[in-house]
């Protein structure tokens, strides 16, 4: 089984990163660029019985290692493959 | 006094601090690489040193908070065992809960490497009882996921309780950090966690000395 887990900067947290990128939309002549965030995706590849089962060792996962709780979310979703 | 320094992949100010360390205290630092699981049992300062540990993947310091010494790291964190990080250290005792908040990228994307100005704001701890509050000094910082945030209720409790350590002088905020805080301590003030290098700037011939009482703070405290 599979699960995509996106992690992204929390709303009130500064992410230069995505302000960077919204400042080369806005020069690249992109009109009425707003807030831009800037996250990260990570998959992995399990071994569980169902979905629900995979989204809990994925919860897991992002609780101790793949995302920070003080300055980022995460959303899990299990893929269909 | 017996430091160990903490040796990470892609560590690369742990021969500096090392240098440091001996330079001052006279005794040469055990180094410990990380994937033993116990740091040796006389240590009586454990040191985290700069670097990219891991590269950086994931978040900084994030994959070096889980290698098998942290485990023995915590451990003895939570038994008063005196921890000091620098950078990259810093980085890594936030993201193994040592210390609260996180470091992010600096808020001009860019690399920052060159002395700032620091003020003391906490000398009554083992890490700076050489410095005198108020005092400005001038230590080198290099980084470039240095910018300290944590939610107002944090950073408010760490001001509350005196643990921010050291902070950017007015002005000379090189990252972006919260309250412009550059090192903060955890509640029994055995933990100091600092962005700037105290390790390079041990010599004049390096540009300035200003780093060399917070390991006399510790000689002094430990012996």
């Amino acid at each position: 089984m599979r699960v995509r887990i996106h992690v992204t900067p929390k709303s009130g947290v500064l992410d230069p990163q995505g302000k960077a990128i919204g400042n080369a939309l806005t020069r690249l002549g992109f009109q009425g660029i707003g807030d831009v965030r800037a996250g990260k995706i990570i998959e992995v590849q399990l071994e569980a019985p169902d979905a629900d089962a995979a989204k809990n060792q994925a919860k897991v996962m992002c609780e101790r290692l793949l995302a920070n709780k003080v300055i980022e979310n995460y959303v899990i979703e299990v893929l269909n493959e | 006094m017996k430091a160990a320094v903490i040796v990470f992949p892609a560590s690369n100010c742990d021969r500096d601090v090392a240098t440091a360390l001996t330079q001052i205290t006279g005794r040469s630092p055990a180094m410990v690489w990380h994937a033993n699981a116990s740091v040796p049992g006389d240590a009586d300062l454990i040191v985290l040193p700069g670097g990219f540990s891991y590269g950086d993947y994931l978040r900084a310091g994030a994959m070096a908070a889980h290698s098998p010494i942290m485990q023995d790291v915590i451990a003895r964190a939570q038994k008063g065992t005196p921890i000091l990080g620098i950078c990259n250290g810093f980085q890594i005792l936030c993201e193994a809960g040592l210390l609260p908040g996180a470091l992010i990228k600096n808020a001009s994307l860019s690399f920052v490497c060159r002395p700032v100005n620091l003020t003391v704001e906490a000398a009554n701890t083992m890490f700076t009882n050489r410095y005198a509050v108020g005092q400005t000094i001038s230590i080198p910082v290099a980084h470039g996921m240095g910018n300290y945030v944590a939610d107002e209720a944090t950073l408010d409790a760490l001001e509350d309780e005196g643990l921010v350590a050291l902070r950017y002088t007015l002005g000379d905020n090189p990252n972006g950090a919260a309250r412009n805080i550059a090192g903060i301590m955890n509640r029994e003030r055995t933990i100091l966690g600092l962005m700037p290098h105290p390790e390079r700037a041990c010599d004049n011939a390096l540009g300035s000395e200003d780093g060399k009482a917070l390991f006399m703070s510790l000689l002094g405290a430990l012996s």
